[in-house]
């Protein structure tokens, strides 16, 4: 008998650890994550996004995240985290995403499905078109599409560029291997040589073309 | 001669005028600067819009008369001033003004001017208060549409911020989001920051 209440003692202390364990996973200890705190995250991430996540153009500019891969969310955030990507105000902005609310917000980002936000030059969208279906072999730059898929959705920790603000794809590029894969390498490092072989003009071919993709 | 006359000849000297308005001739900037302040720097309830962004201003002019802009101040005293404004003197008024140099109002709390930086170019990440440098600029300079806030004075951004809590401006996409998340003392401190911001 006294046995047996010790042996339920040790199973009912497991069962509330793995529950807390659960927990914890979902969100630091506060149990799984409600609709309703994913939505007012959301919510305050659309607020510089843009109200549909089709971006926005402040001062700066904040990317497209509508029809985002999640994997690729969740891999950017670690690393704002982590500081491998460098962004004052990301960085800032990831202490208020706990760890269990990265996921969901992920999937959340996913499914929203905006027009693309437009108003970015257009010259130079032909070029870009070729230099993102056939590359540039000449300068050593491998066709986008590969990667990114034909229709630049990406896969997962691949993103998808499709619909991208053409500034923000500008400045990614022009800037890659400075505010990318910083302290260590990750994953961001396979773009980093790319980005620097192509010379601005064809960064802003590039940029042109997949800012119009839907 | 009759009124219908007077604003014939009114209307037929105002198609006759070609190039652009200018302040010196054609462009009546007293009807602006009665209320905003001589050189543009703003006077009491009326903001300064000297150093304010042409796109910005233009915007406002339409929003203004369009009834869009829907703020007690602006229902008050700007819808009917914008009434009768021609495209014209649209451009004519966004490009003078943004042209004049603007002064710092200085009318804030000091002692708050700390805070109110720290919110402006960091935002509160665990009260979801966004950082407004990203879209206003590194020193609120603004920039195209989005408006210049350095240097305004206190009581007008403080009065807007409470408006899009009020619920007028609604229009103003993002700020009502962005208003519904600041403290009356956060916001006080913003203002503050703002009016000594050069």
């Amino acid at each position: 008998m006294r046995a047996n209440g010790f042996k339920l003692g040790v199973q009912s202390a497991a069962f509330t650890l793995a529950l807390c364990g659960v927990g914890q996973a979902a969100d630091a200890g506060k149990g799984p994550i409600s609709r309703q705190s994913i939505e007012s995250k959301a919510e305050y991430c659309l607020i510089c996004h843009g109200a549909s996540g089709q971006g926005f153009r402040g001062y700066f500019t904040m990317p497209r995240l509508a029809g985002q891969q999640p994997q690729y969310i969740e891999n950017q955030l670690h690393a704002f985290k982590e500081g491998r990507r460098v962004n004052p105000i990301m960085q800032n902005v990831v202490t208020a995403v706990s760890p269990g609310m990265i996921r969901p917000l992920a999937d959340y980002l996913r499914g929203l499905n905006a027009p693309p936000h437009g108003g970015g030059p257009t010259e130079g969208a032909a070029l870009g078109k070729r230099i993102f279906e056939t590359g540039l072999p000449d300068a050593n730059i491998p066709a986008c599409a590969v990667c990114h898929g034909p229709d630049a959705r990406g896969t997962r920790q691949i993103p998808r560029l499709a619909g991208q603000l053409y500034w923000y794809v500008t400045k990614t590029l022009t800037n890659f291997g400075r505010e990318r894969g910083q302290r260590g390498e990750d994953s961001s490092g396979i773009m980093a040589p790319v980005a620097r072989n192509l010379s601005p003009a064809q960064i802003s071919a590039v940029a042109a073309y997949v800012s119009s993709l839907k | 001669m009759n009124r219908f006359a007077l604003h014939l000849a009114a209307l037929a000297i105002t198609l006759a005028s070609t190039g652009p308005l200018r302040a010196e001739d054609d462009l009546p900037i007293r009807n602006c600067t009665f209320c905003h302040g001589v050189s543009g720097q703003g006077f009491m309830v009326a903001p300064r819009i000297a150093g304010q962004r042409p796109q910005y201003i233009e915007n406002q002019l339409k929003s203004f008369m369009a009834h869009v802009r829907d703020n007690p101040y602006a229902r008050k005293y700007m819808h009917n001033a914008s009434a009768n404004l021609t495209p014209d003197l649209i451009t004519g008024f966004s490009q003078y003004f943004a042209a004049q140099a603007p002064r710092p109002a200085d009318d804030g709390d000091k002692a708050l001017v700390a805070t109110g930086r720290d919110i402006f170019e960091n935002g509160i990440p665990s009260q979801n208060v966004v950082a407004c440098v990203v879209c206003h600029g590194p020193n609120a300079e603004g920039v195209r549409h989005i408006p210049r806030l350095g240097g305004l004075s206190y009581i007008y951004v403080k009065r807007q911020l409470d408006q899009w809590n009020e619920g007028y401006r609604q229009a103003a996409h993002p700020m009502p989001k962005v208003a519904k998340f600041l403290s009356p003392q956060e916001i006080d401190a913003l203002a503050s920051y703002l009016s000594y911001v050069e």
